[in-house]
């Protein structure tokens, strides 16, 4: 079997992003049979949300029985982090229509970096490539999410405990908020607050509570610092 | 509701929210991402969810007492690994390998 230089290369940049995906779809898919729905909810999940840390926090709240309004907001504060991302993409991005909307919709981190940081030879139609790795990467994904969640339904081993993976994937990505963000002060803010709220206000209604209280503290935060600022303006 | 319907209407949700934040970007043309509020935001807002999600993750069991130990040292391994290696995957699968390792010892 011979493949065309652009599936040839496609293939060989998605490589690392297959190893990842894999395990890790595989890790969700495993949490999700713990909800002891059918394993094809967690494909359907992989196939229209595409959203690692995402489809886990989903799972987390499924579990804790939380409100449609409570997931629709905690998901659009965890992918918060995403909003800025795109700009960078704009101009670079050359599909058009379905083409378009369907690499908007699967540009994850990995695709992300993928398609900024790979040097694409001039015999390469960039659209094309772009295109093939988001969904082959997408592939990745649906397939560790089926496997994971079909082999949890099958098998009985023992899990308790692999809820754990959920607080361990949110610790890490502080933890590479912080590589990034170089500052401790938001940090501490939302450990006061986070704590501060569980133990003093409500334990059901925590994140909730929580995220509206930090937006509050940034808020008036930006509005001290632009008065501040202003004689000087 | 039945099970369908319930998890069609969240899958639709968090897929049409996911989209939106995903799709903003290319909406707003960076119009109105260059507004200072939003940077300030944009800048703040993710490191605080992320260490809020981690305490939600325990809101059912943090306590200033010893049964958290468990929870706390695993995610201080967590953080060793991470800070170590710096591949998500070892971090999470060290951290939960551990974590049910203690659970089903009977430490958790």
């Amino acid at each position: 079997m011979s493949l065309s230089p652009l599936n040839a290369l496609v293939l060989r940049t998605s490589l690392p992003v297959m190893f990842g995906y894999l395990p890790l779809g595989a890790a969700f898919g495993v949490l999700f049979s713990e909800l002891d729905y059918h394993w094809l909810y967690a494909t359907a999940m992989g196939l229209f949300i595409y959203a690692g840390a995402g489809q886990f926090l989903a799972v987390g709240l499924l579990a804790n029985q939380a409100t449609l309004t409570e997931m629709a907001v905690a998901t659009l504060l965890l992918n918060s982090r995403h909003i800025f991302y795109g700009l960078s993409l704009i101009s670079r991005m050359p599909n058009r229509g379905w083409r378009r909307l369907y690499q908007i919709f699967g540009l994850t981190d990995e695709t992300y970096s993928l398609i900024t940081a790979t040097p694409l030879p001039a015999d390469i139609d960039r659209g094309q490539f772009q295109l093939r790795i988001t969904a082959v990467n997408q592939l990745y994904w649906v397939i560790g999410c089926t496997l994971g969640a079909w082999l949890g339904s099958q098998l009985e081993f023992n899990t308790a405990g692999i809820a754990f993976v959920l607080p361990a994937l949110f610790m890490v990505l502080t933890i590479e908020q912080y590589k990034h963000l170089r500052d401790i002060r938001p940090f501490i803010a939302a450990l006061l607050i986070g704590f501060g709220t569980l133990l003093l206000i409500s334990r059901e209604q925590m994140l909730l509570i929580a995220i509206l209280l930090s937006l509050s503290v940034l808020m008036m935060q930006y509005a001290a610092r632009r008065t501040h600022k202003r004689p000087e303006a | 509701m039945n099970e369908f319907w319930y998890l069609s209407s969240v899958i639709a949700l968090l897929a049409g929210v996911t989209f939106l934040t995903r799709a903003l970007p290319f909406m707003v043309l960076g119009r109105v991402a260059d507004h200072p509020l939003l940077e300030h935001l944009g800048r703040f807002l993710p490191p605080i969810v992320m260490v809020l999600l981690v305490i939600y993750s325990f809101k059912n069991d943090v306590a200033f007492s010893l049964d958290f130990l468990p929870e706390l040292g695993c995610l201080l391994l967590v953080t060793a690994l991470h800070l170590a290696f710096r591949q998500a995957l070892i971090s999470i699968v060290g951290g939960t390998a551990m974590y049910m390792l203690l659970v089903q010892m009977g430490v958790g």
